[in-house]
């Protein structure tokens, strides 16, 4: 190394050497785990561990799917990941996004993975009373009765010359 | 909502209208019987839907369909009227020669020819098969070429942090969105929200449907009563058509 001192190079040396001690200890007993909060549901649409490595490539090769192609119902869902994930604590709101006890933002900041999804996606499931917009009865409209109303306003047009 | 004096008739609908005072054919049916798609079925060029605008039924002062739009996809204003999302607005317009005004809902018309597409630098503005033009907001970098292409002003830019949306209707700071018809219902076999909103609460002026079906209710009140494009001359071949302006 032309340049380095003699300095320089022993203060290396000993870098090295302090690296090398620090592999050399037992990692696995003093590495805190991300805390990740409990899950609802019996199982994952895929095993724990291919989750934890490929769920990002799943979401999105599915949301190109589901947004500009119009394929619906397919097998990986941020929302149904939200459903069995981000539950209620006893005495606490859902968490938010913000919250490190939200199962995605446990994991994220452990491992200080920055991601843009819960700026436009909502980050918890919705309150049931809300969920009106939600998946429709699965004949849609079909046999479905309209009030009276609607449809006493839907005779003929009358067309003014 | 904003009168238009200036040459109304011409403005809105492009090229001569078409001539009034058609027969009328009783007893129609408005709500389109929409089927939801199997899972897995990609949306298909074989459907373009499309909505129907009766203006004879629509009144100033109603804005059923408005609320509806806002409930239903979660957008509303932060007290910044030059910059607040309007995903469908009620606009009021005026002849000057007669001085009659009509109220009508103004959304994104879901062009044929989407001149918001042509101008996307990320193919973020969208058309999808069945005619629905939609953000995608994972791409769309807010450059907004799109709201400057739209004569209709249907776009907004998000300019505030957005928290609590709706599942279905992802929104968020940095991107554009519009009316997306409700895509997450017609999905499902349902009407949009406005539709519905405006049959059980407004006047019953909007009929959807499908505008390649002849048996569909929209192409059969098409058929009967004619209806017009607003900006017709422009060419654009818009889903959304309006009757009695
Ligand atoms: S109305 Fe505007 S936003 Fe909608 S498809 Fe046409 S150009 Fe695009
Ligand atoms: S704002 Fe987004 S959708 Fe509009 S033109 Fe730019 S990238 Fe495309």
């Amino acid at each position: 190394m032309r340049g380095v001192t003699a300095k320089t190079g022993r203060a290396l040396a000993l870098l090295a050497l302090v690296a090398l001690g620090a592999m050399a200890r037992p990692a696995a007993a003093e590495v805190p785990k991300p805390k990740l909060p409990p899950a609802k549901g019996e199982k994952c649409v895929e095993p724990t561990e291919v989750m934890r490595r490929k769920h990002m490539a799943y979401l999105l090769h599915q949301r190109d799917d589901t947004l500009r192609r119009g394929i619906r119902g397919g097998k990986y869902s941020l929302r149904e990941c939200l459903e069995c994930h981000v539950t209620a604590q006893p005495g606490k709101p859902l968490p938010t996004y913000g919250s490190p006890e939200h199962f995605c933002s446990a994991c994220h900041r452990y491992a200080a993975v920055h991601i843009d999804c819960f700026s436009c996606h909502r980050d918890r499931p919705e309150p049931e009373a809300a969920r009106a917009g939600g998946p429709a009865p699965a004949d849609g409209l079909t046999g479905r009765t309209l009030p009276a109303r609607t449809l006493k306003v839907l005779g003929p047009v009358e067309v003014k010359p | 909502m904003s009168a238009t004096d200036t040459s109304r008739r011409r403005f809105l609908t492009g090229a001569a209208a078409a001539a009034a005072g058609l027969a009328v054919a009783p007893g129609v049916f408005l709500m389109p019987l929409a089927q939801a798609r199997r899972a897995g079925e990609p949306a298909s060029s074989d459907v373009r839907w499309g909505l129907l605008v009766d203006t004879t039924r629509c009144s100033d002062g109603c804005d059923a369909c408005v609320r509806a739009c806002k409930e239903e996809n979660g957008w509303e204003g932060v007290g910044r009227p030059r910059t607040d999302a309007q995903w469908i607005r009620k606009v009021k317009v005026r002849d000057p020669r007669t001085g009659h005004t009509q109220s009508l809902p103004l959304m994104c018309q879901h062009c044929k020819h989407p001149p918001c597409v042509d101008v996307c630098p990320t193919a973020a503005s969208m058309k999808r098969a069945d005619g629905i033009v939609l953000v995608d907001k994972h791409v769309c970098i807010g450059c907004r070429y799109c709201m400057m292409a739209c004569p209709y002003k249907a776009r907004s830019f998000i300019h505030e942090d957005v928290h609590d949306q709706r599942a279905h209707a992802p929104r968020g700071k940095g991107t554009v969105e519009s009316c997306t018809l409700c895509v997450h219902r017609v999905d499902a076999g349902r009407v949009p929200a406005c539709v519905e909103a405006c049959a059980a609460e407004g006047g019953g002026a909007l009929v959807f449907g499908d505008l390649k079906d002849p048996s569909s209710e929209i192409s059969r009140r098409l058929a009967a009563h004619g209806a017009e494009e607003i900006r017709a001359d422009l060419g654009l071949d818009t889903g959304v058509r309006y009757y009695g302006i």
